[in-house]
């Protein structure tokens, strides 16, 4: 009885473990094999291609006409870190945005009687019944010069000359708050939601300050939905392309550009696959850095 | 009772309703899979060619040369015909993408116009790949009022209306746009310099790329698409794109009623001219179908509807016998002879150019 091993408990755990390999590992995989190709024209448009027939020994050359080659090409042409880094700084300002604005929607949604609070949760959610694309398309009417948002400013008197906001950075800054606001919302408001809040009742009691309770007692209580919230937008915005191409200003350097560029107008494959891989690379080093920051957290928290 | 005329009645019934039924069975067998432009079709040209040969097409769409492109590449796109542009389609013959077409299937390929199919054999020798299915050129869409009303005697059909510093920074409050496309856009800066559009020297290049600096300050954006909608509306009044697209714009703008004249003109110094061409994918499994369809296509009185409907030049030249005289006599659509022997084509590639050229872009719109 003992040494029965449990399939059910097995095949379980084996569900998720498969899918990330199917779907995750196995064509990351394919893209590394493709960076350390090279360019060709051909169908697939890359060299070497596995030949099954040549059995071991075809993948074997196959493995041997690999190099470095992409990689080292990102290195030499300062326009890929310029990239990396414009997109970072998006993701990061856009990322610190949405919170700025997420969190009081969230904390007011959490502190909304209850029968109130499934029809706020719907609210945020509604949004995603239309095209994301058709809601981005729908901020160059507002934005454009003689878009909704200058007239109504002309009309009341506010501005007398049109703002140069669409295809500008500040454009993609609303497209990609507005975008990935609900990502930073709902896992803010499941925190907020299970706090105590006689907790604060007692803080407030006990002579802290509104402002102060708020710092020692509702921030760190809600830090999980905070750091979830936060990587659900900067993820995504990192590797952005629509936002940009749509609203952006043709001088906006994204790496999700970059990265299109290589792939449809240069229709090299490898090298866009080499961009994507160091792309990947740069936002699992933080994620698991972050991870064991937080393991380590539990551990002190345990003892 | 069963009297003979009934039976005779029943039995011819039947036997219609039999023959239609295996006409129809035979029918949904064959099938010819079309992927050609958006909005590039009149759709009774389709429905025409199923009745008439029992074959069903099923006509998708794209937008891009791109996306194309990316499909045939990866392969097994299940297509029959696909519609690339000349310099994409040399390439991909290049890249063993295509099968050659069995000419003696394409009866009508005599009303095929044989200046355009000279052209066309530079980027398919022989045109032994593909059938011309429309062209056009890259030029000149401008708003007519906006453009009049901030520059006196607009120099409309010459390229320094964009690439000349002084008209283009008059021009810039109202739009400017210009198609995101280097292909397109470089050899006509180095048209304008007077240098060879076809040039691979990165001197000449260069050159190009300063022209494009000068005037950078002044373009709103660099995009494909957005100049349509943007010129129609009013929100832009210049733009270096695709013929097609400004006169669809034009005509947008005409049925709006909105107090804006779209006008389209070819610069004098000679523009680029494209070709959308019909090609026989080498994995295609209708090979049978897609002949009888190009067939039908190169029909006079078929290509003429589709031009009549889209406001497109095709290279069938006994097609212009039916063709609507506003179309035939539009020299936005049909350029005088004069300004035909200034068109050039664009045929220069390789993956080296390729990255030269596209780099030398993104230094132009990013500055990096």
């Amino acid at each position: 009885m003992k040494n029965n091993v449990n399939w059910g408990r097995v095949a379980l755990i084996a569900i998720p473990f498969l899918w990330l390999f199917f779907l995750f590992l196995l064509p990351f995989g394919s893209v590394i094999k493709m960076s350390l190709s090279d360019m060709a024209t051909a169908r697939p448009p890359y060299t070497p291609v596995f030949n099954s027939e040549e059995g071991i020994i075809g993948l074997w050359t196959l493995i041997s006409e690999f190099d470095l080659e992409n990689y080292l090409l990102l290195t030499e042409d300062e326009l890929y870190w310029r990239s990396y880094f414009s997109s970072l700084k998006i993701a990061t300002l856009s990322t610190i945005f949405t919170l700025l604005i997420g969190f009081p929607i969230a904390y007011g949604m959490a502190k909304t009687p209850s029968q109130w609070r499934a029809t706020l949760v719907m609210l945020i959610i509604l949004p995603f019944w239309t095209s994301f694309l058709i809601r981005v398309y729908a901020w160059i009417g507002i934005l454009k010069q003689e878009g909704l948002l200058n007239n109504a400013l002309i009309y009341f008197g506010i501005i007398d000359q049109p703002l140069v906001i669409l295809n500008t950075d500040i454009a993609v800054y609303i497209g990609i708050v507005y975008s990935y606001l609900p990502f930073m919302v709902l896992p803010l408001y499941a925190t907020l939601e299970k706090i105590d809040y006689s907790l604060l009742e007692a803080a407030l009691d006990l002579g802290c300050s509104q402002f102060k309770t708020f710092w020692v007692i509702v921030v760190p209580l809600a830090l999980p939905g905070i750091i979830a919230g936060c990587f659900l937008v900067f993820i995504p915005a990192m590797g952005e392309f629509v936002i940009p191409d749509l609203l952006g200003g043709s001088s906006t350097l994204m790496i999700g550009k970059t990265l299109w560029g290589e792939f449809f107008n240069n229709r090299d494959w490898p090298v866009s696959s080499a961009v994507a891989v160091i792309l990947l690379m740069l936002l699992i080093v933080p994620i698991v850095l972050f991870q064991k920051m937080q393991e380590k957290e539990l551990k002190e928290q345990g003892q | 009772m069963f009297s003979s005329a009934t039976y005779k009645k029943t039995l011819i019934a039947s036997a219609v309703a039999s023959a239609f039924f295996f006409a129809n069975a035979q029918g949904a067998d064959r099938t010819v899979n079309v992927y050609n432009w958006s909005d590039y079709i009149d759709e009774s040209i389709i429905a025409d060619f199923e009745k008439e040969t029992g074959i069903k097409v099923n006509y998708d769409v794209f937008d891009s040369n791109e996306l194309l492109e990316t499909k045939m590449l990866t392969g097994a796109s299940g297509y029959d015909i696909v519609t690339p542009s000349g310099a994409f389609l040399k390439r991909q013959i290049k890249a063993g993408i295509f099968q050659k077409l069995d000419k003696s299937k394409l009866t009508n390929l005599g009303n095929a116009w044989d200046q355009i199919q000279k052209v066309t054999s530079a980027y398919d020798p022989d045109n032994a790949y593909s059938i011309n299915y429309m062209w056009g050129t890259t030029g000149i869409g401008y708003s007519k009022e906006k453009v009049e009303e901030r520059i006196e005697n607009p120099p409309v059909d010459s390229y320094s209306l964009l690439f000349d510093p002084a008209n283009a920074a008059k021009l810039a409050d109202c739009g400017i746009y210009v198609l995101d496309a280097p292909t397109e856009t470089i050899p006509a800066a180095l048209q304008y310099l007077g240098l060879d559009p076809n040039s691979k020297d990165k001197d000449d290049i260069k050159k190009a790329a300063e022209v494009f600096n000068k005037v950078k300050p002044f373009i709103r954006k660099f995009h494909s698409s957005e100049f349509i909608s943007a010129l129609a509306n009013g929100d832009a009044c210049l733009a270096l794109a695709w013929s097609g697209d400004i006169l669809q714009a034009r005509d947008r703008a005409s049925e709006a009623d909105n107090g804006v004249t779209v006008g389209y003109r070819i610069p004098k110094e000679g523009a680029q001219v494209w070709f959308d061409q019909m090609a026989i994918p080498s994995d295609a499994k209708n090979v049978e179908e897609a002949h009888l369809f190009l067939n039908y296509v190169l029909r006079p009185e078929v290509i003429a509807k589709a031009t009549n409907y889209i406001n497109y030049a095709n290279g069938n030249l006994a097609s212009q016998k039916f063709i609507d005289k506003s179309v035939l006599e539009d020299p936005a659509i049909y350029p005088t002879d004069k300004v035909m022997s200034n068109l050039f084509t664009h045929t220069a590639d390789g993956p080296k150019y390729t990255r030269h050229l596209n780099r030398t872009w993104t230094r132009i719109k990013t500055g990096q």
